[in-house]
């Protein structure tokens, strides 16, 4: 059955939207291929806008695994303005990909990546325009399985009653294997409708089939347990890992939009997971063990990348950049090789101490050295024991030194606020830490003329984390807290000045915290809001506290619990946790011991270098960490004749 | 440096490519196909390219042109094929001269648009047109950077025509691009007008004159209109079309042969 492009009235809509171009698809490298001719069909969607989404990896990787399989199709979707929104409801245009648009409801998998909760309404502003029920148990044979993935998946109950099935993890290799099951229950005649489908699923213990568990409360709104309801279904479902990340060297074609996005670069991930042990990172928690990818490996990557995009900027990827074993050997090789050739290279994730800056001098070898960004995250010496951010304000200070000394004129600091244990005092330090910054650049390069920018972000305790125990900061005290800092850096006559500050109010941090250690009952919540209009909930112009305020007071009614319960409340040892059956390979008790560490501001090495503190995750996968040195240089290509 | 002037397309869907997005596409062909470009001297050097005269995001185009500098000399037609590669279909390369002549910007002094107005009888059109080019002057509003601006169309246009049903479709209409769906353009009127416009400031748009048309003579078309420019060069003010640009340079490069 063939299934028709809505193209055509889809480009009659386009004239009056903003940015048409983002919906037009036929970016460079991307495929189209024979609906006819393949048997599986996924529709890969990122639940935001296009400028954001196009640049995912996560997608961008899945498409390109997917394409390259015989059969296989897969197609990207990403969500529309309001603007597009409002007209294709008018006209009936259903949800579409950008590849072929084809309607989502013709694709057998409809998987959506989460890097945040804040995507929820965006996915039900999908399934609705798409005409597809937002109730998985209202769905019928004619609908395809939604499936989410992306951190955020790592709890995936507040939308359990909207998702078919859940994987956590990698998904290079699981998005194949469900291919395969969806392939052969195809090929058999769809026996048992979706629900054997689903089942067979299940059944790996590698998908979540969130239908397929009861949740049980107890009197006072906790949980009891959360138990499989038929044969078969696992107790626990585990999470995926690639452990040779040079077996799976994507992007090999990254996509070139023709729309302007928020990163216009080639990238490439250098190593996956982190060991570091910082407790608030949820994706170093959720990602371990590291994974490096080999430099002879990112060599190839990079060289074939650029030739197939024409970008003019690298980017080496990873959750600490820095800690990559070879990463000098990476960068001065990568620099060598495109001195010649205008590309600029760029280390998104950097460490406090004196060896990035060389790493820093190499990547801005032909250009300007303008800022540097560095992550101390706590403002005291006390905070950043308690979250194991193993940086003292001496080290920081002779990093700055070290960088004012090569020529860079602006430090940007990032910090965070509502962190456990955390009093206005540790959070005043952080304005004393940018002025001992800015007092070592004066000393340094003999003028006044050196900024400081602090950037602070709401702390909100994740799942997988040893802070999933912790009681987030409400909304009102964080603001207060953020203005006592304002004041004193403002108030301050030698260095005010220079000091740039950048937070943000407390309140989206609340709904995000809401959402992330959220249960079942936030069902209803998230619909609520989805139908009093709200969308892009990431997006400051679109997102409204209130209006998510009202629909948990009337979403949560009589369930005992509310916003607070889920927010400020500290949990206990014996709580049974809303994503407890979903293994992250962390071992429960030793994120409850490095919970307590970090009440008595005990800090934690990184096993990179150091003895095992059994997190738990390499037993359980049966590995260890991944990483080299290989002892392999980077050479020089041979120039290609033109 | 050599200089080589291109003609190129915005064909199809990707009509909707704003000049911006054009720029960083091509610069990216550019660095794909290897094309050995000049730089600007300073501090963060750039490509040479320089654009002329870029048509409106969502209008199709058979006749854009740029510029580029290249700090090795090259076959004009060897180049052109080798950036249409590397461009995606419906962003063409279609001609390629070196550049032997300078004002090439002041010789484009007109366009060439034709205006397919699905859903309005032609006979319709052709009577609007009548009605607007027998008015002196035609006011009409445009929303500008600097607000709300009042200007007449009917002084630029030099020729405003209908075509016969069935003219070949060229730019929007094309089928390749729409993915494969084909049109859904089948049995209602189509109106096509050809409109021949004198580049002036302010500069008058092919919405300049569908404006035009709806306030005097009524003409409301039910969906948009499509829009494609078909050409831009010097203006035969006798016939009212439009010449080729690139036939100076063409002609010099001819005799330096």
């Amino acid at each position: 059955m063939t299934v028709e492009s809505v193209f055509p009235r889809l480009e009659a809509l386009l004239p009056h939207v903003q940015k048409p171009i983002q919906y037009v698809g036929g970016e460079l490298n991307s495929t189209v291929k024979d609906w006819d001719a393949c048997d599986v069909r996924w529709a890969l969607m990122y639940p935001d806008a296009y400028e954001v989404g196009l640049p995912n990896q996560g997608t961008m990787i899945l498409y390109e695994v997917l394409n390259e399989r015989e059969g296989v199709l897969a197609e990207r979707s990403y969500s529309v303005w309001p603007d597009l929104e409002a007209l294709m409801r008018e006209r009936g245009v259903p949800q579409f990909t950008v590849d072929a648009h084809r309607p989502i409801k013709a694709f057998d998998v409809f998987g959506l990546s989460f890097s945040t909760e804040l995507g929820y309404t965006n996915m039900l502003t999908a399934l609705d325009l798409a005409g597809i029920p937002l109730n998985a148990a209202d769905r019928t044979m004619d609908d395809p399985v939604v499936l989410a993935g992306g951190h955020a998946a790592f709890n995936p109950e507040p939308i359990a009653d909207f998702i078919d099935a859940a994987v956590i993890g990698d998904g290079e290799q699981a998005v194949l294997d469900i291919t395969d099951i969806v392939r052969a229950w195809k090929a058999e005649g769809r026996p048992g409708g979706r629900d054997e489908l689903l089942l067979r699923l299940a059944k790996t213990g590698g998908v979540y089939i969130p239908r397929f568990y009861d949740v049980e409360y107890l009197p006072d709104g906790r949980i009891g347990r959360v138990v499989p309801n038929r044969p078969g279904v696992p107790w626990r479902v585990s999470k995926h890992t690639v452990m040779d990340l040079d077996e799976w060297p994507y992007p090999k074609q990254p996509l070139v939009p023709l729309a302007e996005t928020v990163h216009e670069r080639m990238s490439v991930e250098i190593f996956r997971g982190c060991t570091r042990g910082c407790r608030f990172c949820q994706a170093g928690m959720i990602t371990r063990p590291v994974r490096e990818r080999s430099i002879t490996g990112i060599g190839e990557m990079v060289e074939r990348g650029l030739k197939a995009t024409g970008f003019e900027e690298v980017g080496l990827l990873s959750l600490s950049s820095a800690d990559h074993s070879e990463i000098a050997d990476v960068t001065k090789g990568l620099a060598d090789r495109y001195a010649e050739d205008k590309i600029g290279l760029s280390l998104p994730s950097t460490r406090v101490d004196a060896f990035n800056i060389d790493l820093a001098n190499e990547l801005s070898r032909n250009g300007r050295r303008s800022g540097l960004t560095f992550a101390p995250e706590g403002g005291s010496e006390r905070i950043r024991k308690v979250i194991n951010k193993m940086v003292s304000e001496e080290d920081l200070i002779n990093t700055v030194a070290t960088a004012y000394g090569n020529g860079w004129r602006q430090v940007k600091l990032y910090f965070m606020c509502g962190l456990p244990t955390e009093t206005d005092e540790d959070v005043l330090q952080i304005g004393e830490m940018a002025k001992n910054v800015i007092a070592k650049g004066r000393e340094v390069t003999g003028t006044n003329d050196i900024r400081c920018t602090v950037s602070i972000g709401g702390f909100v305790p994740k799942p997988h984390t040893p802070f999933q125990w912790a009681p987030q900061l409400s909304a009102e005290a964080t603001d207060e807290r953020l203005t006592k800092l304002r004041d004193s850096i403002r108030g301050d006559r030698k260095f005010g000045k220079n000091i740039g500050f950048r937070y943000h109010d407390g309140k989206p941090g609340i709904v995000e915290g809401l959402l992330s250690r959220g249960d079942r009952r936030l069902g209803a919540v998230i619909r609520a809001v989805y139908e009093g209009g709200g969308r892009f909930d990431g997006w400051r112009e679109h997102f409204s506290y209130d209006r998510w305020m009202a629909a948990a007071e009337k979403g949560l009614t009589g369930t005992g619990v509310d916003v607070d319960w889920y927010t400020t409340r500290e949990r206990t040892y014996e709580e049974v946790l809303p994503w407890d059956h979903l293994d992250s390979g962390l071992d429960k008790d030793w994120l409850w011991e490095d919970w307590q560490d970090a009440l008595e501001e005990v800090e934690v090495e990184d096993c990179r270098w150091t003895p095992c503190f059994d997190c738990g995750v390499c037993p359980q996968m049966d590995t260890h960490i991944q990483v080299g040195p290989t002892g392999k240089k980077l050479l020089p290509l041979t120039v290609v004749n033109n | 440096m050599q200089r080589i002037r291109l003609r190129y397309t915005k064909r199809g869907r990707l009509r909707f490519t704003s000049h911006r997005d054009f720029q960083r596409a091509f610069e990216r062909a550019l660095r794909r196909s290897a094309v050995p470009m000049a730089y600007s001297a300073g501090f963060t050097p750039h490509p040479k390219v320089s654009y002329a005269n870029a048509a409106p995001t969502g209008t199709a185009s058979e006749a854009e042109y740029l510029e580029i500098g290249l700090a090795v000399t090259r076959d004009p037609e060897a180049l052109r094929r080798q950036l249409d590669e590397s461009l995606p279909p419906g962003l063409d390369i279609t001609d390629a001269v070196e550049a032997r002549t300078s004002n090439f910007v002041e010789r484009l002094e007109a366009s060439e648009w034709l205006l397919r107005l699905p859903g309005v009888e032609p006979e319709q059109a052709e009577r609007a047109a009548a009605v607007f080019l027998a008015a002196e002057a035609v006011e009409v509003q445009r929303m500008t950077k600097n607000g709300l601006r009042t200007f007449d169309a009917r002084g630029a246009v030099a020729a405003l025509e209908l075509l016969p049903e069935g003219t070949a479709q060229v730019g929007i209409g094309d089928d390749t691009l729409t993915d494969g769906a084909g049109d859904v353009r089948t049995g209602a009127p189509c109106a096509i007008l050809r409109l021949v416009v004198r580049h002036a400031t302010p500069a008058v748009r092919p919405d300049d004159v569908l404006s035009g048309l709806r306030s005097t003579a009524d003409l409301a078309p039910p969906v948009p209109a499509e829009v494609t420019r078909l050409a831009q060069g010097p203006l035969d003010e006798q016939t009212g079309t439009v010449t080729d640009p690139l036939a100076l340079d063409r002609a010099a490069a001819e005799v330096g042969r």
